[in-house]
């Protein structure tokens, strides 16, 4: 059955909807909130990512270098020259946009390792742009940035708001804006891959010796993807800076890549929405295990390690080839669709 | 069937503190520290300092007859996970009062928020941006670059020296002391002849102390730095045989630079807290008999050397606590009337007077300078 839902795009994205509208009866305060709010702005970042790492095939360890650009772009923005929120997210995802072209071009040419160390480097470069330009970011220290403000609206995780009538809480309307967001970023991501470009993109993970060959332009399809991914991943670090209210260069560091890339592939490479599951089970795990202590270091990569020894293909597609099969049935049609 | 577990625990955790304290609640002290990851120097020790006094407190009766209980999250040095868990600590735990963040980083991440919760919050960080300008809800325990460099500007001043030359480190800390520095001599009236840096992993600073070397009218040098980088600078700063006077920040305050300078430390000095020299500390100094309990009662409980970020924890619990007390309640518009208004309380880094105007209390007198001789830190007065 959960293969079925999985069939359609649009199926697929209601029942996230629905997921998502579901889940506040399950939250005890506030807090459970925020982490919400936060799990959906990652997570719609590691969706954009998971079009690069996924279906292009591209490794990239610098992602975090474009969430920081486009936090630091709306703080500054936002904060500094007193813009509007949403016109700073737009003109913030043009700039990171270009910025990713204009690095994509030349190391996109380069593959396996080489691609991998090139955008390391811009990672780190970015970083190290953030922490010096001490004047204009506030340097190691971070700077803080004003609440996001829609249509007139200052959204604030500690206002109260009337929506048609309703009261609702700050939390719960950011949580709307985050789901909102994480529904738009799925259905976005899903279209894309099921355009002719998914397929030319797929073709290069494949191989990209034979997409070539009949006729794929790999080079631009490859900037491409990475262009869409870094714009992702500027527009959600622009709301995640709104969201947390202040800022440091640690949101560009190697240690968030890192973070991101391993909930794709926690998640399951190349699937929608298990990189969404592997965005929460990441950022919930530290607090599920903030009781242990000193022990939670070691239980993370426990969890870690023994996820990718039995699950190597991520949690998702692992699940979703696993239960039809103890059903008995269509398990092979199952494993050629989870692919997708 | 995780979350159902999860559900009984609870119940019977909560169950069994019913029983226990039926009588009153505890109070809720709150902490987030970066006791693993790259500030862990400053977490453990702030932690275990948190920890033993909790404890401590308890054991003599709590305060106004409730026991204290510490909620605490390691934040591994990251200021989003800082964040987050004070949010988990005001909206999950509901604690009373926040005594946490072990870096300007993660102490302004969490600001905001504390901010807009109105819990009272006292930080262990230093950097002056933290209470200046005055937060409504946000304290802090540790003096500022801000005095340090006015403190060593001072004695400079005491020793005839206007003109010098400054290096610093490139990082957070070293950043923001030399631009505290340059604000603070100019206010002072000393001339910075020669402004140069480096970089955190640089290996040799001989090039950076040669310019200043080479700089007509230097009389004395001063070092804003953190990490091993001083440690460098120091043993430059004796091989190029320099006979000027030699200052370092407070971030090199312990026990450990003098190892990793070794000899070539001799004759600098230093702002730094009692808690390095509580032997030398005169009689009748009102910081000597609360410096050195809590030395013997650091030392004594954890077997390890005590560090002068501990004491900002311990100042940090004691000012809680003093305020709950006034208060009378735990009430955080009365907690918070009541830390603003804090006066003579002597802890470990100093004496506190806060006001409206001042949430750290703290004077530039509270710094010490002391003096590297023959290998150990010497009281000057």
């Amino acid at each position: 059955m959960l293969n079925q839902i999985m069939q359609s795009r649009l199926r697929g994205v209601m029942l996230l909807g629905l997921i998502l509208i579901f889940l506040p009866a399950f939250f005890a305060n506030p807090f459970h909130y925020e982490l919400a709010i936060q799990v959906g702005i990652v997570a719609a970042t590691v969706v954009g990512l998971n079009l690069l790492v996924g279906f292009a095939g591209q490794i990239s360890l610098g992602h975090a270098g474009f969430f920081g650009l486009g936090a630091y772009f709306s703080g500054i923005a936002t904060g500094t020259y007193g813009w509007s929120s949403i016109p700073a997210l737009v003109a913030g995802a043009i700039a990171v946009g270009v910025v990713a072209w204009i690095v994509g071009r030349p190391i996109l040419r380069l593959k396996g390792h080489y691609l991998s160390m090139a955008t390391l480097a811009v990672g780190f470069i970015i970083a190290i742009i953030l922490e010096n330009e001490r004047a204009l970011t506030g340097g190691p220290d971070g700077m803080s940035v004003p609440p996001l403000e829609v249509f007139g609206w200052q959204l604030s995780t500690f206002g109260r708001y009337s929506l048609f009538g309703l009261e609702i809480s700050g939390v719960q309307a950011w949580y709307m804006v985050a789901g909102v967001l994480l529904v738009i970023a799925t259905w976005f991501a899903l279209n894309i891959i099921e355009s002719p470009i998914g397929r030319a993109l797929r073709s290069l993970k494949g191989s990209e010796v034979a997409a070539g060959v009949v006729g794929v332009n790999t080079t631009k399809y490859k900037s491409l993807v990475f262009v869409v991914s870094a714009v992702y991943a500027s527009i959600m670090g622009g709301i995640y800076a709104h969201f947390q209210g202040f800022i440091t260069p640690d949101l560009a560091s190697f240690d968030f890549s890192i973070v991101l890339i391993t909930m794709v592939v926690i998640g399951g490479m190349g699937s929608t929405f298990g990189v969404i599951l592997g965005a929460v089970v990441i950022e919930l795990l530290p607090q599920a295990l903030a009781d242990f202590q000193e022990l939670e270091m070691a239980m993370f990569g426990l969890i870690l390690m023994v996820t990718m020894i039995f699950m190597p293909k991520g949690l998702l597609p692992t699940l979703n080839s696993v239960v039809p099969n103890i059903t008995r049935k269509k398990a092979a049609e199952v494993r050629h669709d989870s692919t997708g | 069937m995780v979350r159902r577990i999860g559900k009984y625990a609870a119940a019977v955790a909560t169950g069994l503190m019913m029983l226990s304290a039926q009588a009153s609640e505890p109070i809720k002290i709150g902490s987030f520290v970066s006791a693993t990851g790259p500030a862990s120097f400053l977490g453990d020790p702030e932690l275990k300092t948190l920890e033993m006094y909790v404890e401590k407190i308890n054991d003599e009766g709590g305060v106004l007859g409730r026991d204290l209980e510490l909620v605490h999250y390691d934040d591994g040095g990251s200021a989003s996970s800082a964040r987050n868990f004070a949010s988990r600590l005001i909206r999950s735990d509901q604690v009373d009062i926040i005594v946490g963040g072990s870096t300007t980083g993660t102490t302004m991440a969490a600001v905001p928020l504390i901010q807009q919760a109105r819990i009272p919050f006292i930080s262990m960080a230093g950097a002056v941006k933290i209470t200046t300008p005055v937060k409504k809800w946000v304290f802090k325990t540790p003096q500022s670059d801000r005095m340090a460099a006015e403190r060593i500007l001072r004695d400079m001043k005491d020793r005839g020296i206007t003109k010098i030359g400054l290096i610093s480190g490139t990082g957070g800390f070293g950043s923001s002391g030399r631009a505290q520095t340059l604000e603070a001599a100019e206010q002072m009236g000393v001339e910075v002849l020669a402004d140069v840096t480096y970089g955190g992993s640089d290996t040799d600073m001989t090039a950076q102390l040669t310019d200043i070397r080479n700089t007509e009218g230097v009389e004395a040098v001063l070092n804003f730095g953190f990490g091993q980088g001083p440690a460098i600078v120091t043993r430059n700063y004796a091989d190029l045989g320099m006979e000027l006077p030699f200052y370092q920040s407070h971030g090199v305050a312990s026990d450990s630079f003098l190892d990793l300078a070794g000899s070539s430390a001799e004759g600098l000095r230093l702002p730094a807290s009692p808690l390095l020299v509580p032997d030398s500390l005169p009689e009748g100094d009102p910081q000597k008999e609360v410096v050195q309990d809590y030395k013997a009662e650091y030392e004594a409980h954890y077997d390890s050397k005590v560090s002068t970020f501990g004491a900002y924890a311990y100042d940090g619990l004691n000012l809680a606590v003093r305020a709950i007390e006034k208060a009378g309640s735990t009430d955080p518009e009365a907690v918070r009337k009541a830390l603003e208004n804090i006066e003579g309380y002597v802890g470990v880094t100093g004496e506190f007077n806060m006001s409206p105007d001042d949430h750290n209390g703290l004077n530039v007198d509270s710094f010490r300078i002391l003096e590297v001789q023959n290998g150990k830190w010497t009281l000057i007065n």
